[in-house]
Formats: C-alpha cells, structure tokens, sequence
C-alpha cells in the first residue's frame, strides 16, 4: 500500500502542499477531490517523482520511495495517467500501448497485456493500426488507461480522467475505474467530477489549498454537508 | 552539356548531398527531441575526420578499421558533450543551452588547433577509391558511389533503429512529449545521449568521407559544410529526419547544378545555401515537412 505523512511541495515561491497525508490500501479506489489549484495534481506529480523539490514521507509497500525518479517509480508498480491523457498522437494504437510497456522487458507478458487491453477496450483493438491522434476523445482516454496497465502497476493514478469528455462518455470512464479495480488494480483518481469519483471511491480525502481538509469512506463525504455545498452543489 | 557530363554532375550531387544529409541527420533529430541546435554538431564532423587521420598515420590501422574507431569515438565524444554542456541545462531556458553549444563548437575548434595544429594536412586515400572506373562511357570515380552508398546504408540503419527498436520508438515518444514518456517509464536521458550518439556518429562518417572527396583536413574544416547541413535540415523542416535527407539532397544538387549550368557563378557557391536559408525562413519557415515552429530559438 501507498502511505504518505506530511508531504511538502514547493514550486518556486508557490508552497503547493502543505503537509498532505493520505494512505492508499492495497485492492481499493481511492480519491482526491477539491477546487482547481488545491494540490491535487501536484499530489500524483509528487508521487510519480516528477517533483524534485518536495518533503516529506511517500512510502510504498514499505520503502520510502520520495527520492526515486519516474522510471524507478513506473519499475516499482505505480504508473500515472497524466491530465489531458497525453496520448501520443503521431503513434499507433500500437505503439502507445508498447510505451507503456517501456519499463518491462518481458516480451511474452507485454503481448499477453497487449490482448488483455484489447479485450477490456475492443474498440482500440478495432484500431490497433490508427495512430492515436484520429480516435475519439473518449476512445483517447480508454488508450490512455490501457498504456498505463501496460506498465504492470499495482497502483495506478488517473488524474482527471473525465476532464472534457462528453456525459455518456464520463460514465463510461467511471465504469472502466471500476472495472480495472475489480481486475485487482488500486486506484487513486484526482477528479473535478466530485459526485462521480465519491460515488466510485472507497475511500476519499478532500484537498483545499494545500492541506486535506476532510477524509472518510466515499459514502460518507458525499453525505457530508460540508462537502455537499462546496463540491456537489447544494 | 552531353550525357556522360550530366550523369558525372548527378553522381556528385548525389555525393555532396549524401554527406550533408549525414550532418542535417543530426541536427534534426537533437532539435527534435530538445529544441536545440546543436551547434558543436559540425565539430563531431572535423574530429571524425582527424580521428581517422591520427588512425592512419599514428597507429597503423587499415583505412575501414581506423574509420570505424573513429566514428565510435565521434559518438563517445558526442555523449559526452550532451552530459556535460547540455544535460545540465535541461531545465534551464533553451536559450542557455544555445549559448553553451556555441561555446563547445569554440572550444572543440580550439582543442583542434591545440592537438591537431592549425596547418591543413593531407589525407590519405585508399587507391581502390581514386581508380575512375568507366562505366557505359561514363568515367566514375569509385568515391562517388561509395559515398552515396555508404550514406545510404546508414540511413537505412537509422530508420530501421528510428523505426523498429525500443530505443527509436522512446526517441519518437520524447520528441513529441518527454514528460508523458518520462512518465511511461522512458529513460528519458539515456534516449538523449543515444541520440547525441548516432547523430555525432554520423556526422564523424560524413566528415570522414569529406575529407576523402576534398582531402584536406583543418579544424575549421566542420564549419562551412555544418552551416550548410543545418539549412539542409531547415530546408527540409527541422525536426523530421526525412527532411533533413531531402534537404540535404536538394542541397548537394542546387550547389553542383548550379556551378555546372552557370559556371560563371561558381564563386558564388557557398552563397547558394544560405540565400536559400533566407528564401526558406522568409516564404516556408516550417520548410518541406516540419511542424510549426512558433517558439524556436
């Protein structure tokens, strides 16, 4: 499991995280909701180690992995999704799901994997050949999601993966968070989408400039007044 | 003009674009990938052809042996030059590591004139290459088919490293988007040294033959044909290394074509390129298959 203890995050002048805390439980969902600006994204950054100047303990399955950098990271399990999915448009279908799979150098699992994506996403299967540019915005964030299972991760972080995407769509991606869990993968999703990320999560911390301000089950914040009116609208 | 005269210019044309293809190769590639031109990069294409030099004449070696440690070594040096003058500066505005390219080439072109000795030296040529061979009426010097040949295999050992390796598909990854790959797990800066490696490799293979076509080696030597191979790259749109062979390409032939049709013109020669670089930038600055390039340096 991921146990964070009062991470710090400075960028340049902007302390960004103010003492986060959180714990990721091997086998869940969980996540982290708040406003634009609150630190969420800089929270996966933090973790993935795209984030040189931080403080703070990030412990994974035990060892402290705050000084590792990206590739060391996606080695040891855990692989993030970045905002906006970042598919690669001028390569295939293909070859993004390769990408993924860059850390890995056992070719009989990596083709297993690549037909695994296949058959829990048949429509990139359909356009394994299409480079990634041409696929829909949905079909884009569906590769985004089978490049990082290419990776192997016992953890994958997913932030903002219904950013932009049309309502039908949106629950699609929510039904593919549950999906990818029940395969066995843990989950901690950044969202905007409040309503929806509580309703998927089993646990979840609400982040507000820096700091978490509130945790407890998914079922619980969603009760939660105080989560009501500044997240879910009234 | 007759027949034979014309197929002698082609084949020239074919040689003089072959090796500046070579050079543009890796000014593109670098600039694909970082943003930056690689000015040290016509340095890699003077130490080449000095390593083989000092290959020849200090050690002993056979010609191919002494142009093969040569490249090897070109690329090693080409490494080492990103490591130190350039990976630091990774996170600093690009204009530093423009600045501090321009620096390396300064300072290469010294070590050069320190080690090397600023006389120009004569280069020894195998005499397989020297023999014309006639060919259907035509006279052929052997060096102009090797050169076109020789460039050729690399080319197609590049594409087949840009194309079907791991390593080339990383490097197709980070040129569009280094944090998204670095994120996959890409070993974002050992792709970088691979390729300052393979472009510094083929600058020192260009430069080699170079200097078995005009057999004169000095440590200015990079700097003119590295100008030219950089506009080959604009030419052909910086970034794509299939534009940077066509514009090196088209090059070699406007250069030779050019002095063959209007011979009155041949002192102009060294102008042909970089009015060329001035037509490109002011009616296509993407050139023939770049991206746009809003904020280059």
């Amino acid at each position: 499991m991921l146990e964070i203890r009062d991470l710090h995050v400075h960028y340049g002048g902007i302390h960004a995280l103010k003492g986060v805390s959180l714990d990721v439980p091997k086998g869940s969902i969980v996540t982290l909701i708040g406003a634009n600006g609150a630190g969420k994204s800089s929270t996966l950054r933090a973790i993935s180690g795209l984030v040189k100047n931080k403080r703070g303990r990030i412990s994974w399955n035990g060892t402290d992995i705050s000084s590792k950098n990206p590739v060391d990271i996606v080695k040891s399990g855990i692989v993030m999704s970045p905002e906006g999915r970042r598919i690669f448009a001028h390569l295939s279908v293909l070859e993004n799901l390769r990408l993924g799979a860059y850390s890995r150098s056992d070719e009989a699992g990596i083709a297993k994997d690549i037909d695994w994506v296949f058959e829990l996403f048949p429509r990139l299967s359909e356009r394994r050949n299409q480079k990634g540019g041409t696929l829909s915005g949905g079909e884009q964030q569906m590769l985004a999601v089978g490049r990082a299972l290419m990776a192997a991760p016992e953890l994958v972080m997913l932030d903002e993966p219904s950013l932009g995407l049309a309502p039908l769509i949106v629950k699609e991606v929510f039904d593919i968070i549950r999906m990818i869990n029940s395969k066995g993968m843990t989950v901690l999703l950044v969202e905007q989408n409040a309503y929806a990320a509580l309703k998927v999560a089993h646990q979840a911390y609400v982040l507000e400039v820096g700091t978490i301000t509130l945790s407890g089950t998914g079922e619980a914040l969603i009760a939660d007044d105080r989560v009501r009116e500044a997240y879910l609208g009234g | 003009m007759n027949s034979a005269t014309f197929i002698q210019h082609m084949l020239n044309s074919l040689t003089l674009g072959s090796l500046y293809a070579l050079v543009a190769i890796g000014y593109t590639m670098v600039y694909g990938i970082l943003r930056l031109i690689n000015f040290a990069h016509s340095e890699m294409f003077m130490l080449g052809a000095y390593f083989v030099f000092w290959g020849i004449t200090l050690a002993n070696l056979p010609w191919p042996v002494a142009m093969v440690i040569a490249i090897v070594v070109t690329a090693t040096l080409g490494v080492v030059v990103d490591q130190v003058a350039y990976r630091p500066l990774r996170d600093a505005p690009r204009i530093s590591a423009l600045i501090s390219s321009i620096g390396v080439s300064f300072f290469l072109q010294n070590v050069a004139i320190v080690f090397f000795q600023a006389i120009p030296r004569e280069v020894y040529r195998p005499q397989w290459l020297e023999n014309p061979i006639i060919m259907g009426g035509v006279r052929v010097l052997p060096l102009t088919l090797f050169v076109p040949l020789l460039s050729l295999a690399l080319m197609l050992g590049l594409i087949w490293i840009v194309y079907r390796t791991k390593a080339g598909l990383g490097m197709r990854a980070i040129s569009k988007d280094i944090e998204t790959s670095y994120l996959m797990g890409v070993p974002v800066n050992r792709i970088i040294a691979l390729t300052f490696g393979i472009g510094s490799a083929l600058a020192a293979a260009s430069g080699i033959m170079w200097a078995l076509r005009y057999p004169q080696l000095q440590p200015i030597m990079g700097t003119i044909p590295g100008f030219k191979a950089f506009i080959a790259a604009v030419f052909g749109g910086i970034g794509s290394i299939q534009g940077a062979v066509i514009g090196g390409l088209a090059l070699g032939f406007i250069e030779i074509m050019t002095v063959a049709f209007f011979p009155d013109l041949a002192g102009y020669r060294d102008a042909f390129a970089f009015v060329l670089l001035i037509a490109v930038l002011m009616f296509k600055p993407t050139g023939l298959l770049g991206e746009r390039l809003e904020d280059k340096v």
